[in-house]
C-alpha cells in the first residue's frame, strides 16, 4: 500500500486525532478513499462520524495527525480545497425562507457561476432531483424528503469532485432512501467521490468501503464482504421454545459475542477461537433448550456487533 | 469579479429573507415614524403646570392674591390646600403634589418691608427687609423640576401692589441663535436620528451573523468559497439603504410636524449619515462575532444603546458630565454623530469644522470590520 502515492486516494489521512477539552473525539484515524468510489462511516451516535467528516472538509483542525484531500493537505489549504468538495449536513443548512430556486441560485452565485450557465445547471438539477414542481416553494414547508433532495442538489450544484453526506438519510422515508441511493450511484458513475456517514446497516452495505467506528476509534474497515469474511466470530441460527432464558444463559459465556433475537430465533455470534461452534453449542448445559442450531452467512449486524463490543461495556 | 458576485449572491439574499420577514420590514418604517411622534410630542425640557400645594397662614387678601400671581406664570399648579407644614411635607413625600409654597402670617409686612418693592417705609432693620415674603418646600430629587421652582425666587412682586413692574435693565443681553423660541422638538428631532439609527442597525446586523448560526446556515456557507469579509459586506449593504430610509422618515416628518429646519446642506448631511450608519453596522457586526445565540447579541446591542441615548449628549448635555463619562462618550459613535447632525441640519455648520467627529467614525467603521472580519473564522474550532 505503500508504494501508491497521496493522488491515488481522494481522501488519505494518518494518525488523525482531535479533542475537545478531555473528550477524545477522534483517536488514531487513518484513513485511504480511493477516488470515484463510495466510502461509509458506519457507527453509532456520538462516535465521532461528523468529527471526522468536519476534520476532512477543513471546517475543524486536527490536534494531531495530518490530513490529505484530493492533494491538498489540511487545514492549510482548506479554503482552496472548497471549491472542489461539496458537503451536505447533517441538519438542514439552506435557508427556510427562501425557495428551492433562490436556494440554488444564491449557492450558483457564491460558486461563480452565473448568466446560461447558472440557468442550466439549475434547470437541470431541479430535474434530476425531481423538484421543478416545487422550484418557488420556500424550502422550509418542504418535506424531509424534499429538502434532502435539494440539500443534495445545493451540494453537488458546482460538480465537486468529493462529496461529503452527513447522515442524509436520517429524515427520510425507505422509499426516498432507496432512490436517493440510486442518484449517489450515479454520482459515482460520473466520477464522484462520495464519503458518506450512516447508522443504517442497509446503507453501509452497499457501499465500496466502508469504516466502522466507535468511541472515535475505527474499528475495522474493508469492503463489506471482506468484513464479513474477516470477521471475528461464526453466527449460528438456533430454534428453541424458550427464547428469553437461553438468550440469558448463553450470554454469561466468554465464548459468546452476542445473541439477540429474531422472532422464534436466535442468532448467536460465537467466538471464532471456537472451531466447531455447533458441537460448542450441542455439549453445553443447557443444551437440551436447543432444538436445532445452524451455521449461516453473516450480515453486516454481525461484523458490527461483533467489532464494537468492547466500547459499550 | 467573483468577489463582486459573491457579495451581490450575499446581499440578494438578505434582501430575500427582508422582504419575506413582514414584521422586521414593517418595524424598519414604524420604528422612526412612531418614536418620532412620541417623543417629539413628549419629551420636553420647559417645565410647565407643575402640580403644587399651598400652606397660608395668613388667610389675607394679599396672600390669595400671591398665590394667583405665581398660577399666572403657568410653571406650577396650584392643586391643594393644606392646614398645616406636617400635612404638606406628607403630601410631598407621597408625591401628591412636588412642592408646597408655605405663606407666613405677616406676609403682608414681609412684603412691604421688601426692597424690590421699594417703599423703604415704616423704617426697619436690615435683618427685616431682607426677609423673602414666602417660603418654597420642594421636592428636589427631580432637579429639572426644583430648577423650575427655583427659577420662580426671583419673581418680581410689585403686580402685586397693583403697581407697575420696576424695569430694570439686565446684566447681559441674550441673543438665542437657532431656537429663539426654545422648542425641545429642535434640539430632540435630530438627536433622535442618531439614536433610532443606532438602535435598528446595531440591532439588525448583530443578529445576522448568529441567526446564520441558530439556524445551521453557517456550517454550509463556511464549506463555500465565500470570504469572511464579503458575507459581512453583502450582509450590511441592505441595511444602508434602511438606515437612509430611516433618517429621511424622521428629518422629513421633523420639518413638517415640528417645524424643525434643516438648514444645512443635504450632501453632507448624507456623508455624515452614511459614515455613522457604517459605524453602527460595524459595530454590530462585532458583536454578531461574539455573541452565541440572538438572546445575547440583543443583549449586547442593549449594552451599547443605553449609554448611546443617556451618555451622547440626546438627553443631557455632554459638557455637564464628569471627565470619565465624556471619555466613554467620546468611544460611541452616537455621540460625534449627535454633534454633525445638529451642526450640520440646526446650525448650517460646514461639516469640514466638525471634520474631527468624521474621521472618528472613520477609524471607528475600519477597526471594527478588521475585527469583525478577524474574527469571524471560516472553521468550526
Amino acid at each position: 500500500m505503500n508504494t501508491v502515492p497521496d493522488q491515488e486516494f481522494a481522501i488519505s489521512a494518518q494518525q488523525v486525532d482531535r479533542n475537545f477539552g478531555n473528550l477524545k473525539a477522534i483517536q488514531n484515524l487513518d484513513l485511504q478513499v480511493e477516488k470515484q468510489r463510495i466510502y461509509g462511516f458506519l457507527g453509532p451516535n456520538g462516535s465521532g462520524k461528523t468529527t471526522a467528516i468536519r476534520l476532512l472538509t477543513g471546517l475543524l483542525k486536527p490536534s494531531a495527525g495530518s490530513i490529505s484531500v484530493l492533494g491538498y493537505k489540511l487545514p492549510k489549504n482548506a479554503e482552496k480545497l472548497r471549491l472542489k468538495i461539496g458537503y451536505m449536513t447533517q441538519k438542514f443548512s439552506l435557508y427556510d425562507d427562501l425557495t428551492v430556486k433562490e436556494n440554488l441560485q444564491f449557492l450558483a452565485k457564491i460558486y461563480g457561476l452565473q448568466g446560461k450557465h447558472q440557468h442550466k445547471r439549475i434547470s437541470k438539477l431541479l430535474s434530476i432531483y425531481g423538484l421543478d414542481q416545487k422550484a418557488n416553494q420556500l424550502a422550509g414547508n418542504m418535506s424531509g424528503g424534499q429538502r434532502q433532495r435539494l440539500s443534495l442538489a445545493g451540494a453537488v450544484l458546482h460538480q465537486p469532485e468529493l462529496l461529503f453526506l452527513d447522515e442524509p438519510t436520517s429524515a427520510v422515508d425507505p422509499e426516498n432512501r432507496r432512490e436517493f441511493w440510486e442518484q449517489l450511484f450515479d454520482l459515482c458513475d460520473q466520477g464522484t467521490t462520495i464519503l458518506v456517514s450512516t447508522h443504517y446497516m442497509d446503507e453501509a452495505e452497499r457501499c465500496h468501503k466502508l469504516a466502522i467506528l466507535e468511541a472515535g476509534i475505527k474499528r475495522a474497515d474493508g469492503s463489506p464482504d471482506e468484513l464479513m469474511a474477516n470477521m471475528n466470530a461464526h453466527v449460528v441460527e438456533v430454534l428453541s421454545d424458550n427464547i428469553r432464558n437461553l438468550k440469558n444463559q448463553l450470554f454469561t459465556l466468554n465464548e459468546i459475542i452476542s445473541a439477540a433475537q429474531l422472532g422464534a430465533r436466535l442468532r448467536v455470534l460465537v467466538n471464532k477461537k471456537v472451531t466447531d461452534p455447533i458441537g460448542f453449542l450441542k455439549q453445553l448445559p443447557m443444551a437440551e433448550q436447543i432444538k436445532q442450531a445452524q451455521i449461516v452467512r453473516p450480515s453486516l449486524e454481525d461484523v458490527f456487533v461483533t467489532c464494537t463490543g468492547e466500547g459499550r461495556q | 469579479m467573483n468577489s463582486f458576485l459573491r457579495i451581490q449572491a450575499v446581499f440578494i439574499k438578505e434582501l430575500m429573507q427582508l422582504k419575506r420577514d413582514r414584521m422586521t420590514f414593517g418595524m424598519v418604517i414604524m420604528i422612526p415614524l412612531i418614536q418620532l411622534m412620541l417623543f417629539g410630542f413628549a419629551i420636553n425640557t420647559n417645565i410647565r403646570h407643575v402640580p403644587v400645594g399651598v400652606v397660608d397662614h395668613s388667610q389675607t387678601g394679599l396672600s390669595r392674591v400671591l398665590v394667583q400671581t405665581i398660577s399666572a406664570t403657568q410653571i406650577v399648579n396650584f392643586t391643594q390646600h393644606y392646614l398645616s407644614i406636617q400635612q404638606a411635607q406628607q403630601a410631598i413625600a407621597s408625591g401628591e403634589v412636588h412642592a408646597v409654597l408655605i405663606i407666613p402670617k405677616d406676609v403682608s409686612q414681609r412684603l412691604v418691608r421688601n426692597q424690590s418693592v421699594g417703599l423703604g417705609s415704616p423704617p426697619s432693620s436690615d435683618e427685616e427687609t431682607s426677609r423673602p415674603i414666602a417660603q418654597w418646600l420642594v421636592d428636589s430629587s427631580d432637579t429639572m423640576i426644583a430648577a423650575a421652582i427655583k427659577s420662580l425666587r426671583n419673581m418680581p412682586l410689585l403686580e402685586l401692589l397693583n403697581k407697575p413692574p420696576n424695569r430694570g435693565t439686565p446684566t447681559f443681553a441674550v441673543t438665542l441663535l437657532y431656537n429663539p423660541e426654545q422648542r425641545t422638538a429642535v434640539n430632540i428631532v435630530p438627536g433622535l436620528v442618531a439614536v433610532i439609527l443606532t438602535m435598528t442597525m446595531i440591532m439588525f446586523t448583530s443578529a445576522a451573523i448568529v441567526r446564520e448560526r441558530e439556524r445551521g446556515n453557517l456550517e454550509m456557507l463556511i464549506t463555500t468559497p465565500v470570504r469572511s469579509f464579503e458575507l459581512m459586506l453583502g450582509k450590511i449593504i441592505p441595511y444602508v439603504f434602511i438606515g437612509l430610509v430611516q433618517t429621511a422618515i424622521i428629518l422629513g416628518l421633523g420639518y413638517s410636524v415640528f417645524a424643525v429646519p434643516i438648514n444645512g446642506s443635504l450632501l453632507q448631511l448624507g456623508a455624515a449619515t452614511l459614515l455613522f450608519i457604517a459605524a453602527s453596522l460595524v459595530l454590530g457586526l462585532v458583536i454578531s462575532t461574539i455573541a452565541k445565540n440572538q438572546l445575547q447579541s440583543m443583549q449586547m446591542t442593549i449594552f451599547v444603546l443605553l449609554p448611546s441615548i443617556l451618555l451622547s449628549g440626546f438627553m443631557f448635555p455632554y459638557d455637564g458630565m464628569p471627565l470619565a463619562a465624556q471619555y466613554i462618550a467620546e468611544a460611541l459613535p452616537a455621540t460625534h454623530f449627535m454633534r454633525l447632525i445638529r451642526g450640520i441640519v440646526l446650525r448650517d455648520v460646514d461639516v469640514f469644522n466638525m471634520r474631527f467627529d468624521l474621521y472618528w467614525l472613520l477609524i471607528f467603521t475600519l477597526i471594527g470590520l478588521a475585527i469583525a472580519s478577524l474574527r469571524f473564522k471560516k472553521n468550526l474550532d
